[in-house]
């Protein structure tokens, strides 16, 4: 296969980028998106230019390391699969693909493809920690968890934290994000103690950190490798509701 | 940052916006099928609605002025929140994408802002046309007044068949009832996730009631400008009538109605 990249360079967070057309050739159509750009950068190396930086770490879909906006598409065009999981093989021999790093006002580019996603591990701090005991493994039956209780807290905790739901948002909102790890921690019950504070906290850091706002386009939803619904923005939003009127009458700490 | 708190709400949570957005929206979804409804009088003749613009006029000023102002509070909430919403989901994004495909998001999603400012221009003119009736003065003269059971009321079946006949007011109309369309078809579902109120069964429930809410209300709205202009609600006033409103209106004083 042969592709007619565009791929946004920008040496560092303080340049100003811009993007730059590269012609690759003899791709093996079961390569992945990112072996693809192994190849790019061997071929850049080759000719004594600079390769192009991007994030990855498992190629597996799990780590939610890997980004990029393919074709205008987080992750590019698959459902529900993450950059390392795409392959060559959902491209045209021919087609022009152009690459951008994610974009959003909180994940600043440090080079080419490669953003700042730190404003997710902000958010999580600020979620504080949960009531279990630290030491031998726990007794398997002393918490009980309900089967569908269980099941959506796993649901929810498949949320790898790529970034791609801020980076498909129009208004680059992290609602789908912080959502997920709202549903996975306040479901089950060692999570429970903490629901509330642990809610508005992670809301407040969200804010502060620049994401926009949800305006229930469902965009998120589409692109997120892990398929992570709209649902558990709904229940987001209702149990911020309540945990700011408990706030407001007896102060959740 | 830590948001400073402002006059433009950057200290406002952010679900907090979204609340006031989803709660006043809920009072405006409701006054309008309210309005609709009381709209479709035409069709039953002008008495009907001269009857029922009357009733509403005549109802305690404080109610009167209680449900105006509520509105009003709804309405400038509304707008309030939609600029700070949109100004900081700008902000969000500084370098937007060269490319940038839409996988799901409908067109009325996505154009909120833009139905949105439309509609508060189309309220605005509204307001000044058929309540404060300032852009066609005429309005506010005594032929736009006719006897119902012995009162003198307002003649609103004339004015809205008079309005209609200008192809201009006619189009715009049409157009923002077209705007209003779209904004509901988003949304009418939007609040109820906004509120928290959906989950993955009733979603797509509430996804067509929008839309469906968008069109009755679309329809409900337009039949009338469509029923001026197709004369089947034909103008009222004969010239016999004329004659006799201006020998019988004589005395009375408008201002005091
Ligand atoms: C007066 C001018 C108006 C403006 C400027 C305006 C603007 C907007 C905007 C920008 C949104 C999207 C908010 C977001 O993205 O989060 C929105 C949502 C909404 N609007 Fe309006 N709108 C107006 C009038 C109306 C009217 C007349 C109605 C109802 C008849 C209405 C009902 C709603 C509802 C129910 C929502 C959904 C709230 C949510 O997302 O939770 N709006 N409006
Ligand atoms: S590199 Fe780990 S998820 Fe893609």
């Amino acid at each position: 296969m042969k592709l007619f990249l565009k791929i946004w360079r920008q040496p560092n967070a303080a340049a100003v980028g811009a993007f730059e057309d590269y012609v690759l050739d003899n791709i093996s159509p079961d390569a992945s998106f990112l072996e693809m750009l192994d190849q790019l950068n061997e071929q850049l190396i080759t000719q004594g230019k600079e390769g192009v930086a991007f994030d990855h770490d498992c190629r597996e879909g799990i780590c939610g390391m890997c980004s990029l906006t393919i074709n205008g598409i987080a992750h590019g065009p698959r459902r529900a699969t993450t950059t390392c999981q795409l392959h060559m093989r959902h491209f045209r021999d021919g087609e022009t693909v152009t690459i951008e790093p994610f974009r959003a006002r909180p994940f600043p580019v440090l080079r080419d493809l490669v953003v700042d996603r730190s404003a997710f591990d902000k958010i999580i701090q600020s979620g504080g920690f949960i009531s279990v005991r630290t030491g031998s493994a726990p007794e398997a039956n002393q918490t009980l968890v309900a089967k569908p209780d269980a099941d959506r807290a796993m649901d929810a905790a498949e949320c790898i934290g790529c970034g791609a739901c801020v980076a498909a948002c129009k208004n680059a909102s992290a609602m789908l994000f912080v959502s997920a790890k709202i549903v996975h921690l306040n479901t089950l019950p060692q999570g429970a103690p903490e629901k509330n504070r642990r809610l508005l906290n992670m809301v407040k850091t969200m804010d502060e950190a620049g994401f926009g706002n949800c305006s229930n386009y469902g965009e998120c939803e589409a692109v997120c490798p892990k398929g992570i619904p709209l649902d558990f923005i709904g229940q987001l939003n209702r149990e911020w509701a309540v945990a700011k009127m408990k706030d407001i009458v007896s102060g959740v700490e | 940052m830590a948001a400073p708190c402002n006059l433009s709400g950057s200290c406002i949570p952010s679900l907090f916006k979204k609340y006031l957005m989803a709660l006043t929206g809920f009072v405006m979804v409701g006054f309008v099928l309210v309005h609709m409804m009381g709209n479709l009088q035409m069709f039953r003749g002008p008495d009907a609605i001269n009857q029922y613009a009357h009733f509403l006029k005549t109802l305690p000023g404080a109610l009167l002025w209680g449900m105006r102002g509520f509105l009003i509070v709804a309405i400038g909430v509304h707008v309030w929140m939609a600029i700070l919403l949109t100004k900081e989901n700008r902000a969000a994004r500084p370098q937007g994408y060269l490319k940038q495909a839409v996988v799901r998001a409908t067109w009325a999603s996505r154009t909120m802002g833009l139905s949105g400012s439309l509609l508060l221009f189309f309220i605005v003119f509204h307001v000044l046309h058929f309540t404060t009736r300032v852009i066609f003065p005429e309005y506010q003269m005594e032929d736009y007044y006719t006897i119902l059971e012995g009162d003198v009321v307002f003649n609103v079946y004339q004015m809205v068949v008079d309005s209609f006949s200008k192809p201009w007011v006619t189009g715009f109309y049409l157009f923002a009832m077209g705007a209003l369309c779209l904004h509901l078809s988003h949304a009418v579902w939007s609040m109820f996730q906004t509120l928290g109120w959906t989950n993955k069964r009733t979603r797509p429930m509430l996804k067509g009631l929008a839309r469906v809410y968008g069109w009755v209300i679309f329809i409900g709205f337009v039949v009338v400008p469509l029923g001026v202009i197709s004369r089947i609600l034909p103008p009222m006033m004969g010239d016999e009538e004329v004659i006799i409103l201006s020998i019988e209106a004589e005395p009375f004083d408008s201002e005091s109605l």
